[in-house]
């Protein structure tokens, strides 16, 4: 069965997808795959959740009724890697959080939302945070 | 109190603008190198050493002091927050400041490390400028025999302390006396290793050596393990300690420095023993023996204080007889080497300035430490969040840079490729780097020896036994070999640094973590 694919992190930005991907999975009868992605190269990432993180996701889905999977991963690309995990479980949907970034930002650190939603084959919902 | 005044005129010298501000810049780049694992003061130093070429040698050298002594209280910083020690003198602080950090008390830990440091820092360097006149003094006396004698003991001393593998150890010592021998034969005019190229007729750029060695090897490394999982580093705000840490702390801290000191100060090298030595010791001391293993701030403030202290220590043998026992040190001999001061006993007295400076900068380079280190802690912490490529890619361009600098020759750039082939090669196969860099730069100077040696002797080799202070020298060397071979089979239950972190690995598992 086809799951909806939330690109999350334990920030504001994740926060925000993570709630309308719950919506959006209520309102459709689907299940969740939660995927947290590093590119691995630093040797502190903050957006890699911490064990505690993973606990809290997990708790709060199993509040919110619903079938799921959480998944982390390491490799060269944050966004090809929500891709690779969409693409796996034949997504119906991709949320994502947007973070405001400078164009300067973006033309050194790249976006993972712009990759996204380029590569996608299914629908993506692209939230702010509140 | 000759000495003192000595001091004071050199801390004269060096509280001028110019060189406080070469001392602000040496602690903030040493504290950015050390914190990061993996890059170390020996890299930094010689990655700079190209830099400074311009640079009067005084400031140069203060510069180069606050990067050894920033290097070390970062890399405590790490080993506190992250438990990744950076080198085998912080493991000991890790055991024990990580379980602080875990169990909520961070700013206990760091401020009870960056403390400890500053007291045994500043002893210790209160000690070398006791210590290191006389030591001078009595140095210039000795003859060439005693001499290699000692440079062999330091040689032997920190190949056989260093690490696990004491065959590991000297693979890298003879590998890097062998590069020590590139170039023309001093007497005869020989080319020796010179393979046909022109350009290794000279003694070889020791830039390249060190650089390719520390930095390219290191890269290399790096780029072959790029991706990893990223660790969970340690929230912490400001460092601060209570009155009961303040009670805990301070003992630890002057056993640490008596411990410290004389380890570095005697050419054995490595601070490994002598934070081992505090931590069991204030481990045995302690009132608060159950807390050990859990996160006792005992076990961090002794042995960061004795890591500090026999980093200081070792300047004594440094400055007093040529004799680096550190990596950091021994790039420090060759930019002395490459200013066209002449190492040795002699230095004390021909460069007194240039002595008294240093050390009147080691001082205020520690003060400037504990000043910037205490409320900028949390701000070193967010220096683990670089990405690697990034930081890796300006390492390898200021390498290459200083590389071809030096002579204008790509020749020097092909050179520093190769020791970084070989750098890489020794990280895969776990070689100690240390034996080799001390080889390259204490080779030529032991060979200069031993030929002044053989020459007063007439060619008889009898002559290097000739003094009873070389005869002395040879037979500690001995001992140094043989008894903990002795002890291994007389006593294997005895404690050693690698028990005791597998003991501690061990307790991990068993709570579960």
């Amino acid at each position: 069965m086809s799951r909806i694919v939330v690109a999350w992190s334990p920030d504001d930005y994740g926060r925000a997808a993570l709630v309308h991907a719950v919506a959006e999975a209520r309102l459709r009868g689907l299940g969740l795959l939660v995927v947290n992605a590093s590119r691995g190269d630093a040797l502190v990432d903050d957006r890699f959740a911490t064990d505690d993180d993973l606990a809290g996701v997990r708790a709060e889905l199993d509040e919110a009724g619903l079938a799921y999977d959480v998944r982390q991963s390491v490799g060269a690309d944050v966004g090809d890697q929500v891709l690779e995990a969409a693409a796996e479980v034949d997504a119906a949907l991709i949320v994502l959080g947007l973070r405001r970034r400078t164009p300067v930002g973006k033309l050194i650190m790249g976006s993972v939302a712009q990759r996204i939603l380029l590569g996608a084959h299914c629908p993506v919902l692209a939230v702010k945070s509140a | 109190m000759g000495d003192l005044d000595l001091l004071l005129g050199g801390l004269q010298s060096a509280a001028t603008p110019e060189n406080l501000l070469y001392a602000a810049i040496g602690v903030l780049l040493g504290t950015f190198v050390g914190v990061l694992p993996g890059i170390g003061p020996a890299m930094a130093v010689a990655l700079l050493l190209p830099v400074t070429y311009s640079l009067e040698p005084t400031s140069a050298f203060i510069m180069f002091a606050g990067i050894y002594y920033g290097g070390m209280y970062g890399g405590s910083t790490t080993s506190i927050l992250l438990n990744t020690p950076g080198e085998s003198a912080s493991v000991m602080t890790a055991l024990e400041g990580n379980k602080m950090a875990k169990a909520g008390r961070a700013a206990q830990a760091l401020a009870t490390a960056a403390i400890g440091s500053f007291i045994a820092g500043t002893i210790g360097t209160l000690l070398v400028a006791f210590f290191a006149p006389m030591l001078a003094e009595f140095a210039v006396t000795i003859g060439a025999p005693s001499y290699f004698a000692i440079l062999l003991f330091a040689l032997v001393m920190t190949t056989t302390m260093l690490g696990s593998s004491k065959v590991r150890g000297f693979l890298s010592l003879f590998l890097g006396l062998t590069i020590g021998l590139v170039g023309l034969d001093l007497n005869t005019g020989q080319a020796r290793l010179d393979l046909g190229v022109a350009q290794l007729r000279d003694p070889l750029e020791i830039v390249a050596v060190a650089v390719g060695i520390f930095a390219l090897g290191e890269a290399f490394w790096v780029a072959a393990h790029l991706r990893r999982k990223p660790l969970q580093v340690i929230p912490v705000g400001r460092p601060w300690m209570g009155r009961e840490d303040w009670s805990r702390s301070w003992r630890p801290w002057l056993r640490g420095t008596a411990y410290g000191f004389p380890f570095g100060a005697i050419p054995a090298g490595g601070a490994e023993i002598p934070t081992f030595l505090s931590y069991v010791t204030e481990r045995r001391l302690s009132r608060h023996r159950d807390e050990f293993g859990k996160g006792a701030i005992e076990g961090v403030a002794g042995p960061e204080a004795a890591n500090n202290a026999s980093a200081a220590g070792m300047f004594v043998p440094l400055l007093a007889m040529g004799i680096p026992v550190t990596a950091t040190a021994s790039v420090m001999l060759a930019a002395l080497t490459s200013y066209g001061i002449q190492p040795g006993p002699q230095l004390m007295t021909e460069q007194s300035d240039l002595v008294w400076t240093l050390l009147a900068s080691l001082l205020i380079g520690n003060t400037l430490l504990l000043v910037l280190n205490l409320p900028l802690a949390p701000l070193w912490a967010k220096l683990l969040r670089i990405p690697r490529p990034q930081l890796y890619a300006g390492i390898l361009f200021f390498a290459c840079l200083g590389a071809f600098a030096a002579n204008q020759d790509a020749f020097d750039v092909f050179l520093l490729l190769a020791f970084g082939l070989l750098g890489l090669a020794m990280r895969r196969f776990g070689l100690p780097v240390l034996p080799l860099i001390l080889g390259v730069i204490l080779g030529p100077i032991m060979e200069l020896k031993l030929r002044e040696a053989l020459t007063i002797s007439d060619g008889d080799l009898s002559g290097l036994w000739s003094e009873p202070l070389a005869v002395a020298v040879y037979v500690l060397t001995a001992l140094v070999v043989v008894v903990p071979i002795v002890v291994k089979r007389v006593r294997p239950d005895l404690d050693t640094p690698a028990a005791e972190v597998a003991r501690a690995a061990q307790d991990d598992e068993r709570v579960g973590r």
